[in-house]
Parts: structure tokens; C-alpha cells; sequence
């Protein structure tokens, strides 16, 4: 199974400051990756090297590699012009808040139309029936009716509807989406990642959902990269994560949130909390987790560990990949 | 005994479209030492019911005691004693600090509008508060811009704690933090609690944080009460089908997801349909859902439920 899209030693950097640093990812054809963090963990930067979006004073190196059927493309190296005819072909974006993202004063179904216009050789007509024919695919009830409604008419979750037509307008294999379900309130969200799930399926096209939310991951994805101060500190599926994670951050973040199963609540216990901040990382030789890591050890001060295969299929960066969860369970046993 | 009791609270907003309550026959009581959470959707009116209680909006009808004191008609100097027992914790840490003030002068402001102690006093509980809430020591003479959000919220907390509160509002105050950050907050507001036999008000669209953190719940939808429980029992057994659908699309690791999530969009207000008022969304609807409107009966913190054809109650 050839990749569809493959990073390659990303790295971004805005002066001295390394926001992304040499992150290294792929994703296969219709499968869904969770890229998952907290604010300062890099992951919208490399969301946006992905479509190679960055801000002019950004350098970036590495490679973002997109199959398209001439071979593989690398966004990163491509002049402007090229990288266009990529979006939307291609890759595309769904972003967080659908009422920014959407012109005020163009009709929802203008602004889908425009994509086909930039990427399709089609007439008015034919456009105009495409159009119809993306609002039902999304779900926007009684299309017909609101092709020509304006963004402030529609609902937090209609909107995003009209983000991912225009989106998915011109069928790419990529689509990303940039907490694309964060400001939705949960019974929409549930709405939206049901149908993200499905146009994975009909229209056979990888998602990469960019979230810092551990519920959806556990939900939606196949595989997962969790990012800590823009490295990749952890990869795995789902289940290998929630059930054993093998580095100190993926481990507190999961006993930091209230969970469902143990049924506990501030009688009882404290939630774990992961001490610090993400900030405390900066400038820092070695480990950027050590100030916060109950495990660090000396050579955690000195040495930055680079992401190895652990046990197959997964990625670590620790050097000491899955201490915590074996202190845990060698507590546990004597308990 | 119950510190605050609302009885039949109702609220209204003018709009160019005419006048719309945002909050209709709300009624509930929070005892001493107690935690109550309130959970619903953007545009339900939990925010509104915060600012109701903390008379930032006034209320069209109903009763809201606080400690005793009737205090929905409260304004100017005769909510004095009112903020004294009763604070509040905002959502957004960047919004609600002065960005021109150091915080020494945010936490010693309230100390000073009520007349509490010499300047020196003042700068004494303001140096035990923030040392309290875990801020560094040179955090006085510090301006906002130069914390991080989670710190912010400590400073929010330690404003709404300086004056010796009996209750505070927390209106979403995780919601803008990242999760390792929710997680200390969360913790310092439990300590804080215990120390100072606070109660709380606590509003949020996260059930899993009201689930760990509340003794009750109030859910909400379009501006009513629509269940209220024993948190365990709320959640263990939901009555109301929105309930349900909220507990069944929280996205929880550790848990299958739902077949299929509750479809149509949330109305506003503005739009109220007939009935019941949640039966355009709801699967179990019948005709008396869209010819009346049931109501709670939760008397005493009861589980209660405003629903036609409740769930099961489980054995």
C-alpha cells in the first residue's frame, strides 16, 4: 500500500524559535490519521505545511510528499502555481471555525461554486447542478432551497457542512480536517465526524484529523500521532495508545482527563495532573518533556531522543519508552 | 440547608425581532458545600442563568434567595452584600482580567470597593491568596500578558475568592485550557472547595468534567430545566432522550461510538416550535410532545425529568 501523502523531516522555523521539528508521518489511502495536541504542540503548522500554507517568514525543510497520478509531488518544493493545481485536486482543508473561513457576502453556494470554477472546465449550468449535487452529498438538508442562503443564515454546523463540500468538491485523496468539529456543540460534532466518516468511504479519501481531543481520536481514527512541543512524540493506533502508552506525555494526558470507566469524581480522587506547561519547553537541552516528566532521568537533560520503532509498528520518543504504565501496573499487582 | 433557591426564574433579551426568553421557569436550590453542575448546548441559556444570578442581567420573573435574602430585585449599593457571598469565575482568562492592571490591583480592588482593612491588610491577604491558588510569588506586580492561560485562570480564581465568597459561578472555566492544563484547575477548585466549604455553580458543555466534578446536574434545552438529579443517578440513568443524546455523543475513550448521533440543529429561541420543546429532534416524539409542554417535578434535588415518555427507569 503505497502512502498518499508522506512527511518527511519537517521542520519549521520562525527565527531561532522551531515550532515543528523534523516531524516524520505518512498517511494510506482511506484511512483516518488523528495528528493530536495541545495549543504550542505544533500540529496546526504542520497541518498547514501539509497544504503548504505557511506564512512567508516561516522556513521550513523537509518534504511533504502528495501521490498524484504523474508520481509524487513535494509541496514544500513546488512554486506557487504548481502547489495550486495540489489543492484541491489533491489535498484539501476543513478549518476550525467555519464563520471566518466563509465570505459574509457571497451565497453559500457561490462560494462552493468557485472551487469548481478554479479547478473544473465546467459550464454555468453544469456547475450549478455539481453544486446541488455536493450540498446533498454533505447532508445540507433541502439544497435546493438554500444553495442561495448567506453564511449568517445557517447553523455552526451547516456551515461546516458548506466547508467540507467546498472541500470535497473537486474529489481530493487527502482531506484535513483543523479541529474541524472544536467549536460545535457535541451532538452537531458527532454529526459532522459521522459524515467526514463517511466520504472517507465514498469518495475514497484519506482524513487527517487535526484535534486535541483524546475522545475522537479513540473513536475515529486508525492510527494516531500525538505532538509535544513540535516533536512527534508518540505513534500508534488507537487501541496500542489508550491501552499502553508508551511515552510519560500520551500517559498523563490520558490520566489527566476525567474518564468514563472508573466512575470516580473529586470525592473520591484527584485528577493526575501533568505538572507545568507546554511553555516550560522552551530553550531546553534534551528531553522538551523532561520539566514535566515524573520519569526523567539525567540522561533526559542532555540527550533529545529521536523517535525509534518500538515493538513493530509503533514510534516512540522517550528513552524510556512505556515507563509509567509499567510502574502503574507493577503498583497495581501489589495493590 | 440551601445557600441560593430559584424559584420560577424566567429572562428575557429585547432583539429586533421582538422580546425572547432565554430562560423560562428555572427552578433549583444549591446547599452549603455543595457542587451543581449545569450542562446544555450553545444558546440553551446556562450562561444567561449565570449572569441572572449574578444580577449582570436583570430577571423578568421569579424568586432567586441567596443565604436567606431575597435578591432578584438587587441593583447599585444593595448588591453589596450580594457579590460578598457570591463571586464568579469566567470562561475566558484573556477577556476578563485588565490587561492595564497589575494584579495586585485586580485582587486588592474588591478588597478596597468594600472597605475590608488598611492598605497593608490588603496587601497581605492578596500575597496569602495568590500563594493559594499556586501563582509565583513575584505575581503581584505582574500585568495579565505575562501569564499563560492556566495561570490567568488562577489569578480569576484568586479575584473571586479575596473576598471570602460562600458560592461561586463558574461559567466554563476549562473550557479555554488544554486538557493537562483542565485537569490542575480542576483539582485547585476541589481543594479550594474543601478549605473554604465553598459551594458552586458549575456551567459547562463537557459532561465528562460535570460528571467528575458535580454532586448534582441540571440539563438544559432552550432555556428550561429539562432533568436535574443526583449526578450518578443522572447519568447512570438518564430520563429525558436529550440527556441520552448528549451522554450517548460525548466522544469518550474507553467506549464504542454511537450508530447514530441525534440529527437536526439546535433552534434558537427565536424559533420556539409548539410543545414540547425538544420534539423536532427527539426519536420518541408523539402527538402530545407537539400539543404540550411537559414539566420538571424535581422537588428537593430529586431526580426529575420534564418529559411525556421518559427512558426506562432502570432496576
Amino acid at each position: 500500500m503505497t502512502a498518499v501523502l508522506s512527511v518527511e523531516d519537517l521542520s519549521v522555523h520562525f527565527g531561532p524559535a522551531r515550532p515543528v521539528d523534523r516531524v516524520s508521518f505518512h498517511v494510506n489511502p482511506r484511512e483516518t490519521l488523528a495528528i493530536v495536541g495541545e495549543s504550542g504542540s505544533g500540529k496546526s503548522l504542520t497541518a498547514l505545511s501539509m497544504m503548504g500554507l505557511l506564512p512567508r517568514n516561516a522556513k521550513v525543510s523537509g518534504r511533504v510528499l502528495i501521490q498524484t497520478p504523474q508520481g509524487p509531488a513535494d509541496m514544500l518544493g513546488l512554486p506557487e502555481k504548481r502547489r495550486r493545481l495540489l489543492r484541491g485536486k489533491q489535498i484539501a482543508m476543513v478549518f476550525q471555525e467555519p464563520m471566518t473561513s466563509l465570505n459574509p457576502v457571497h451565497s453559500i453556494g457561490h462560494q462552493i461554486e468557485e472551487v469548481l470554477i478554479a479547478h473544473e472546465n465546467l459550464d454555468r449550468a453544469a456547475r450549478r447542478t455539481r453544486v446541488l449535487e455536493l450540498m446533498n452529498l454533505v447532508r445540507i438538508p433541502d439544497a435546493a432551497r438554500r444553495i442561495d442562503d448567506y453564511p449568517h443564515q445557517l447553523s455552526g454546523g451547516m456551515r461546516q457542512r458548506v466547508m467540507i463540500a467546498m472541500a470535497v468538491a473537486c474529489r481530493p485523496r487527502i482531506l484535513i480536517a483543523d479541529e474541524a468539529t472544536t467549536a460545535l456543540d457535541v451532538t452537531i460534532q458527532a454529526q459532522i465526524l459521522q459524515l467526514l466518516d463517511n466520504l472517507r468511504r465514498e469518495l475514497d479519501v484519506a482524513v487527517v484529523l487535526i484535534t486535541h481531543d483524546l475522545g475522537v481520536v479513540s473513536q475515529w481514527a486508525d492510527r494516531v500521532v500525538v505532538m509535544y512541543a513540535g516533536l512527534h512524540v508518540e505513534q500508534a493506533t488507537p487501541a496500542q495508545l489508550f491501552g499502553d502508552p508508551l511515552h510519560p506525555y500520551s500517559y498523563g494526558l490520558l490520566r489527566a482527563s476525567p474518564r468514563s470507566d472508573a466512575g470516580l469524581t473529586y470525592r473520591d480522587a484527584p485528577l493526575a495532573e501533568i505538572p507545568g506547561s507546554i511553555a516550560s519547553a522552551r530553550g531546553e537541552v534534551g528531553c522538551p518533556f523532561r520539566p514535566r516528566c515524573p520519569a526523567a532521568r539525567e540522561v533526559c537533560g542532555t540527550v533529545q531522543p529521536p523517535p525509534i520503532q518500538h515493538r513493530g509498528d509503533r514510534l516512540v520518543a522517550c528513552h524510556f519508552p512505556g515507563i509509567l504504565t509499567q510502574e502503574e501496573r507493577h503498583v497495581a499487582a501489589y495493590a | 440547608m440551601s445557600l441560593l433557591t430559584l424559584e420560577n426564574v424566567a429572562t428575557a433579551y429585547d432583539t429586533p425581532q421582538g422580546r425572547f426568553r432565554a430562560l423560562e421557569g428555572v427552578s433549583f436550590s444549591v446547599a452549603k458545600g455543595e457542587t451543581v453542575g449545569l450542562v446544555g448546548e450553545s444558546g440553551c441559556g446556562k450562561s444567561t442563568l449565570g449572569k441572572t444570578l449574578m444580577r449582570l442581567v436583570p430577571s423578568d420573573e421569579g424568586s432567586i434567595r441567596l443565604d436567606g435574602a431575597e435578591i432578584s430585585q438587587a441593583q447599585g449599593r444593595a448588591l453589596m452584600p450580594v457579590r460578598r457571598k457570591l463571586q464568579m469565575i469566567f470562561q475566558d482568562p484573556f477577556a476578563s482580567l485588565n490587561p492595564r492592571h497589575r494584579i495586585r490591583r485586580i485582587l486588592t480592588g474588591p478588597l478596597k470597593i468594600h472597605g475590608v482593612a488598611s492598605r497593608a491588610e490588603r496587601n497581605r491577604i492578596a500575597e496569602e491568596i495568590v500563594q493559594r491558588v499556586g501563582l509565583p510569588g513575584d505575581a503581584l506586580d505582574r500585568y495579565p500578558h505575562e501569564f499563560s492561560g492556566g495561570q490567568r485562570q488562577r489569578i480569576g480564581i484568586a479575584r473571586a475568592l479575596i473576598l471570602r465568597p460562600q458560592m461561586i459561578v463558574c461559567d466554563e472555566p476549562v473550557s479555554a485550557l488544554d486538557l493537562s492544563i483542565q485537569a490542575q484547575i480542576i483539582n485547585l477548585l476541589a481543594q479550594l472547595k474543601a478549605e473554604y466549604g465553598l459551594s458552586y455553580l458549575f456551567i459547562s458543555h463537557d459532561l465528562s468534567v460535570v460528571r467528575y466534578f458535580t454532586d448534582r446536574v441540571l440539563v438544559m434545552y432552550l432555556g428550561r430545566i429539562v432533568e436535574s438529579g443526583p449526578t450518578r443517578d443522572v447519568w447512570n440513568n438518564p430520563r429525558h432522550p436529550y440527556t441520552r443524546a448528549l451522554i450517548d455523543a460525548l466522544p469518550e475513550a474507553d467506549r464504542p461510538r454511537e450508530a447514530a448521533p441525534l440529527a437536526g440543529d439546535l433552534p434558537g429561541v427565536q424559533n420556539l416550535p409548539g410543545g414540547c420543546r425538544f420534539h423536532p429532534r427527539c426519536p420518541y416524539a408523539t402527538d402530545l410532545c407537539c400539543r404540550s409542554e411537559p414539566l420538571i417535578d424535581a422537588k428537593g434535588g430529586t431526580h426529575g425529568f420534564a418529559c411525556h415518555n421518559p427512558l426506562p427507569l432502570k432496576a
